[in-house]
């Protein structure tokens, strides 16, 4: 891109690609902006008509909405806990030479191809499920009572199948971060007298910031939209406790078939994303910068 | 204290012998250098003695006592990398004390050892900056730093000048000398650069093929090469072998004469006669790379500037005294 020309021949071959991106995200925000002005109803065709801003008002106001930031919250914070977490350990297990480590390797990057709606369904009839689960087996062979995960603990249950699909997700990007870990550094601090835990403290915990951030960054634009492994286990239920902001859109417009107040509250997940995005790169993202 | 002696030290990567036998007596605050060809053994060897890796046999002693399963912080040894091995995210303050931080020192000792070591080496300015905001040369301080301000019984530089350019690594070498001659500290140092191994060292040790060739002080080397190998390696340009008739003509197999103990001359019918192929001017000496038919290629040196030019008929006297003779498996004979 060093001369005028080659910029002009970039520009001229970007365009269309960027164009047709474009129009891709403008015509659904447009739309979405349209429908949330308006009363708009499935169940009441033909009756459109403008409200200005009462689908906000309405959505706002509504305690889903706030019940349903929360568990957003809740989710979001939990399993990315739970991922870094879990992730860096697993990470240097893996790092450790060990026979048929690229089988393991596989195993352990697995559940990441496996469907959301998948692995929520295997995770709710073949191993939490009270009765023929195989949690609940494990627990009568200690003579316990099994957990009926979904009514008990709902929440929970959801955030452990939505970290065990993303724990891969982590791993993976921590384990590629310690292989590039420089050996002579290591050395280095085993001849400073550095012991194996102050090694891992005072050198490879801070090579690691980095991916983490990656991790938390990624993790949390997808994990704001969890919405398969909900609609498939509790169905945002019981009553609210399973309800996410996507959730919650989705039952306003195809639930109750308010596209009015689901448009705007669409609108409002985006907002929200926002906020959280900007906090999330005031906090972390300075460790992106080389 | 940093006396180091090597007893038949062994090291095998599976079936491959890297060092086969290693027996070595490095005196108490004497700088001792580690060369030879890539793939000699000579980083392997320096880092047995730091125990990075394990012997395979023999032992390592320091100050008399056998330290091969004891793990390298406790030898009391410290290293310098190729390539330096700095932790990036920790201030020039923080690489120096980190072996101090690990040791269980105070703060405000760490903080006068990091100072007093950082005055030394000129980096008092740099102490708060991280590693890439320093240049090469600095990186190289700070990495030494980190050697000395331990107070090791020895150091060991594992080609620490390799990653910097021409004219620092001249600088570097003359301040990595003085430094451990001001600290008396023993050093071994691992190089492929000849010149950094005659212009540092007390003793060479000359590796090749994991087996030790010679050990001594530099000019032993250059004026009593043991065999072939050392009297080709060290010295340059290359010293000239002849074999054949005038080497038969002095009861050896092979004569060796370096290029500065031939005598030049213009119309001499004695001596080797031969056709310069390549005459090199660099105002300080000439170097003439002579065809001399069946003895082929040879190199002759001379210091200051000399008028002869390619395609020049010259003949090349070798003196007397400077020939090297060696006998058929390539060991020098003395009479």
């Amino acid at each position: 891109m060093a001369t005028r020309q080659t910029q002009l021949l970039a520009r001229t071959l970007l365009t269309p690609a960027v164009g047709l991106l474009f129009i891709w995200m403008i015509v659904p925000l447009a739309l979405t902006i349209y429908f949330s002005t308006l009363h708009y109803s499935l169940l009441d065709p033909g009756s459109e008509s403008f409200v200005g801003l009462e689908n906000f008002r309405y959505f706002l106001t509504d305690p889903a909405f706030l019940a349903s930031l929360q568990n957003t919250l809740v989710l979001v914070g939990s399993v990315l806990a739970l991922t870094v977490l879990l992730g860096i350990p697993l990470a240097l297990l893996l790092d450790q030479p060990v026979i048929g480590l690229n089988i393991v390797r596989l195993m352990v990057i697995a559940p990441f191809f496996v469907m959301p709606t998948v692995s929520a369904l295997v995770w709710k009839n073949l191993l939490m499920h009270p009765v023929s689960g195989l949690f609940a087996w494990i627990a009568s062979l200690f003579g316990l009572t099994p957990i009926d995960w979904f009514t008990d603990a709902p929440l929970l249950a959801v955030i452990l199948i939505v970290s065990w699909q993303w724990l891969p997700f982590a791993t993976l990007i921590l384990l590629t971060a310690m292989q590039s870990l420089d050996e002579e550094q290591k050395e280095a601090a085993e001849m400073d007298g550095a012991s194996a835990v102050s090694t891992f403290i005072y050198i490879t915990l801070p090579h690691l910031a980095r991916p983490i951030t990656v991790v938390i960054l990624i993790e949390t634009i997808f994990l704001l939209t969890v919405f398969a492994e909900i609609y498939v286990t509790t169905g945002g239920g019981p009553g609210l406790s399973t309800t996410n902001i996507a959730f919650l859109i989705y039952s306003q417009a195809l639930i109750q078939y308010d596209v009015g107040t689901a448009s705007a509250g669409g609108l409002v997940a985006v907002v929200i994303a926002n906020i959280v995005a900007f906090f999330l790169v005031r906090i972390v993202g300075r460790n992106l910068e080389a | 204290m940093g006396q180091i002696t090597l007893q038949d030290v062994q090291k095998s990567f599976g079936p491959v012998h890297i060092i086969k036998g290693a027996d070595l007596e490095i005196a108490d605050g004497s700088f001792v250098v580690f060369v030879g060809p890539s793939g000699c053994g000579k980083t392997t060897l320096l880092r047995l003695i730091a125990g990075l890796e394990d012997v395979s046999g023999g032992k390592i002693l320091i100050d008399g006592k056998n330290v091969v399963d004891t793990p390298p912080a406790k030898r009391g040894l410290s290293m310098v990398f190729q390539s330096y091995a700095l932790y990036p995210h920790m201030s020039v303050r923080g690489n120096i004390g980190f072996g101090l931080k690990m040791a269980g020192l105070a703060k405000d000792e760490i903080n006068r050892k990091v100072e007093a070591a950082a005055a030394t080496l000129n980096l008092t300015p740099y102490l708060d900056r991280k590693p890439r905001e320093l240049s090469g040369g600095q990186r190289q301080r700070v990495a030494i730093g980190r050697a000395i301000v331990r107070e090791p019984k020895a150091f060991l530089f594992d080609e620490p000048l390799s990653n910097l350019d021409a004219a620092l690594r001249v600088q570097m070498r003359i301040e990595v000398t003085r430094l451990q001659k001001q600290l008396g500290t023993t050093a071994i140092y691992v190089t492929h650069d000849q010149v950094e191994a005659m212009t540092m060292a007390d003793k060479i040790v000359v590796l090749n093929g994991g087996k030790i060739e010679q050990y001594g002080s530099p000019l032993d080397l250059y004026e009593k090469p043991a065999n072939l190998f050392v009297a080709g390696f060290i010295g340059s340009p290359k010293m000239n072998f002849v074999t054949g008739e005038h080497a038969l003509q002095k009861g050896a197999a092979t004569i060796g004469v370096r290029p500065e103990h031939l005598k030049i001359e213009r119309d001499g019918a004695g001596g080797w006669q031969g056709t310069i192929a390549v005459a090199e001017h660099l105002g300080s000496d000439t170097f003439l790379y002579v065809d001399a038919g069946q003895l082929g290629m040879l190199t002759a040196r001379y210091i200051g500037e000399l008028s002869l030019h390619a395609g020049d008929h010259v003949s090349l006297v070798p003196e007397p005294a400077r020939i090297h003779r060696f006998d058929a498996s390539g060991n020098a004979i003395r009479s």
